[in-house]
């Protein structure tokens, strides 16, 4: 099963590499101030705001984790773009921009920190740089075992090389290197999976073929089974899916994390700022098809060369051989396997390594040479998600915390210098934690619910902090921590179907409510946290003083200033621009019904 | 900022589109297309659009070096 990548395919590999440092070489003369490095002197075009917006987010786990999704659930999967993170980026782009990008704010704790008060950033911005350096940790490890089982390239140097390049560019050229080469890698991106997609439609006879060889019309409907959970593979109902994706889940990260918001804030205008996300919607709509399709091409399509059992190559820790590799698999998805290279069994039956289905996709379909640009794509994917953890830590590190609590009256030179000091230690800690990952599995499944329950409420305190003047900072910070809890509360108490009790959930004891599957618990753990955030802030904001209203201009919608849009012509206007979308997206909805 | 992204993409889109179509030239009728890419010589087509994308984003570069 494993590809020979050529001497071709390196040849492109490394040509990439070389001009991604070039960019960040050719920037290096442009970072005279600490602005300059962390916002780009707020001199970015929308166009390329918004490209860096979309492929900032647009990590290897986006990629690998929506194909196996795909594979799993079908086009149900596009939910989380089309009413998910669609309808998300308009939100932020529209309503929310002119506070982030007309306050002035650096960074989104910084926003809460005018907006309500010292804690609520503090506890923002703390849990936001530590969420985001592990984070990156572990889509380094996904890179790193996904290349070692494709490719058999070494893990450790395969992350570290990547770790490297981003570093350097990143540092040479800050957030504006980050941002041009997102644009690079977009495009990157765009053009190694297209042609992946029509090689797989034209092979099962597009779309109508895809259907009959799937032969299950739930994975080919987005809507129609989702009146009841038991009717669909992903085990939710449309309520759960609405409130608990769409709003609590998709608004909470594109409206709140500071990740993708710094790529907007660093745009050369408010309407540059407020287009940034919109300009984003459009080519996110139609991702489901270059990265859900591969995904369910994958569980139907044999690979020529599967049934050739004269080729004994051996290949998980030398007990699999080529043809025994698949047995049990479905399409060219291989089975799991563990550390010792046994299937992994539930009840019996061999569980399918979905995360494998993009990446065999591209060996299966792509012949040497273009072997190389789609592997580049993936690679590509990786360092873009990387370069923006890296360049939304050093920020908060920097701005939030470093000036905020260590060290208060340095010049601004120096900060520059600490924002290029973090971009390094930040990206070592991501690295430390790959390697925690690659040991330890469970501590970063740990981290990583940690993380969900600070991050769900999150969408709860902002939109009461934009939209609600009489919300006060004791009601935010306590608003949050009670938000948080209710969702470890709530995950404590309940469990998916067949699932045991740790880290899936149940440790509270008491099982209150069996979810059909995990992404329904996960739904509703926010739901719940949305609600408990909501009513405790408005509750103790009720009981707390209200700031004055001078001090609260330009941060609260009543009393800002509507943008000015006089001058410009009906495609510049970001509302516009939404209305298009909004269109395309219900289209989009219907026809895949 | 005198620096426009676009050269860099078209320059590397362009560089691509050469790479794909030259070996995609000598390897014309490699078994590796009917095994992997359905007997369409798919480095020779693709390259080709690689290249025509990395053209029209160094002439925008041109374009707007000139205004």
């Amino acid at each position: 099963m494993r590809p020979e990548p050529q001497l071709i395919d390196y040849a492109i590999i490394l040509l990439y590499f070389v001009f991604v440092l070039s960019i960040g070489f050719v920037l290096k003369k442009y970072m005279k101030t600490s602005s300059d490095f962390f916002l780009s002197g707020r001199s970015i075009p929308a166009w390329i705001a918004g490209l860096a917006f979309l492929s900032a987010n647009l990590g290897a786990q986006e990629v690998i984790g929506m194909g196996a999704s795909g594979a799993k659930y079908g086009i149900s999967t596009s939910h989380f773009y089309w009413i998910g993170a669609v309808p998300a980026m308009l939100f932020v782009g529209i309503f929310m921009m002119p506070f982030y990008y007309g306050s002035r704010a650096r960074s989104v704790p910084e926003y809460l920190k005018l907006r309500f008060d010292e804690k609520t950033r503090g506890f923002n911005a703390i849990s936001f740089a530590v969420m985001t350096v592990f984070s990156s940790g572990v889509s380094m490890y996904a890179m790193g075992k996904l290349l070692q089982l494709l490719l058999g390239w070494n893990f450790t140097a395969a992350i570290l090389i990547s770790a490297l390049i981003v570093l350097a560019y990143t540092f040479l050229g800050g957030l504006t290197s980050a941002i041009y080469n997102e644009v690079l890698q977009f495009f990157l991106i765009v053009m190694g999976f297209i042609p992946l997609v029509y090689l797989g439609l034209r092979d099962v006879g597009g779309w109508d073929g895809l259907k009959a060889r799937i032969a299950n019309d739930t994975m080919v409907h987005s809507w129609k089974y989702m009146g009841h959970s038991s009717e669909n593979p992903m085990g939710v109902e449309w309520f759960g899916l609405l409130m608990g994706l769409a709003f609590v889940l998709s608004f909470g990260y594109w409206c709140t994390d500071f990740l993708v918001v710094q790529r907007a804030m660093a745009a050369d205008s408010m309407t540059a700022a407020r287009r940034t996300p919109v300009i984003a919607a459009f080519p996110k709509m139609v991702f489901p098809f270059l990265v859900i399709l591969p995904g369910m091409i994958a569980g139907v399509v044999t690979s020529s060369k599967l049934h050739d059992t004269s080729a004994k190559e051996s290949v998980v820790a030398g007990t699999a051989t080529q043809s025994s590799f698949f047995t049990g698999g479905k399409g060219i998805i291989p089975p799991k396997y563990d550390a010792v290279g046994k299937p992994v069994l539930v009840n019996g039956k061999a569980v399918l390594d979905y995360d494998l289905a993009t990446p065999m996709m591209l060996v299966r379909y792509f012949p040497s040479g273009l072997l190389g640009l789609g592997l580049c794509a993936l690679i590509a994917s990786f360092m873009s998600g990387m370069a923006g953890n890296t360049t939304a830590f050093n920020t908060v590190w920097t701005y939030d915390i470093y000036q905020s609590y260590i060290n208060k009256t340095a010049s601004d030179q120096h900060y520059l210098w600490m924002g290029r000091a973090s971009t390094i230690f930040g990206l070592a800690i991501s690295l430390m934690a790959a390697f925690v990952a690659k040991e330890f599995n469970n501590i970063l499944d740990v981290l990583q619910l940690v993380f969900a329950f600070v991050n769900a409420p999150l969408f709860a305190t902002f939109m009461l902090g934009m939209f609600w003047k009489r919300t006060t900072g004791h009601g935010a910070f306590w608003g949050l921590l009670g938000g948080t809890v209710a969702a470890a509360t709530h995950y404590g108490l309940t469990l998916p179907a067949g699932a045991v009790m740790g880290v899936k959930g149940g440790y509270l004891g008491p099982i209150l409510h069996v979810y059909p599957s995990e992404m329904a618990q996960n739904f509703w753990t926010a739901i719940f946290a949305w609600v408990g955030c909501f009513s405790l802030t408005v509750v103790i904001s009720l009981l707390t003083t209200p700031r004055p209203e001078q001090e609260l201009k330009g941060l609260v919608y009543s009393l800002t200033a509507r943008p000015e849009e006089g001058g410009l012509k009906w495609y510049q206007k970001p509302a516009t621009l939404a209305l298009i979308v909004l269109v395309l997206l219900v289209g989009l909805n219907l026809v895949f019904w | 900022m005198g620096f426009d992204i676009r050269m860099p993409i078209g320059m590397l889109f362009t560089l691509f589109g050469i790479l794909l179509i030259g070996y995609g030239a000598a390897t014309r009728g490699s078994s590796m297309y009917a095994e992997h890419s359905l007997g369409l010589n798919m480095n020779l087509w693709w390259g080709m659009v690689l290249l025509a994308f990395g053209l029209v984003m160094l002439a925008l570069t041109r374009l707007r070096r000139k205004q």
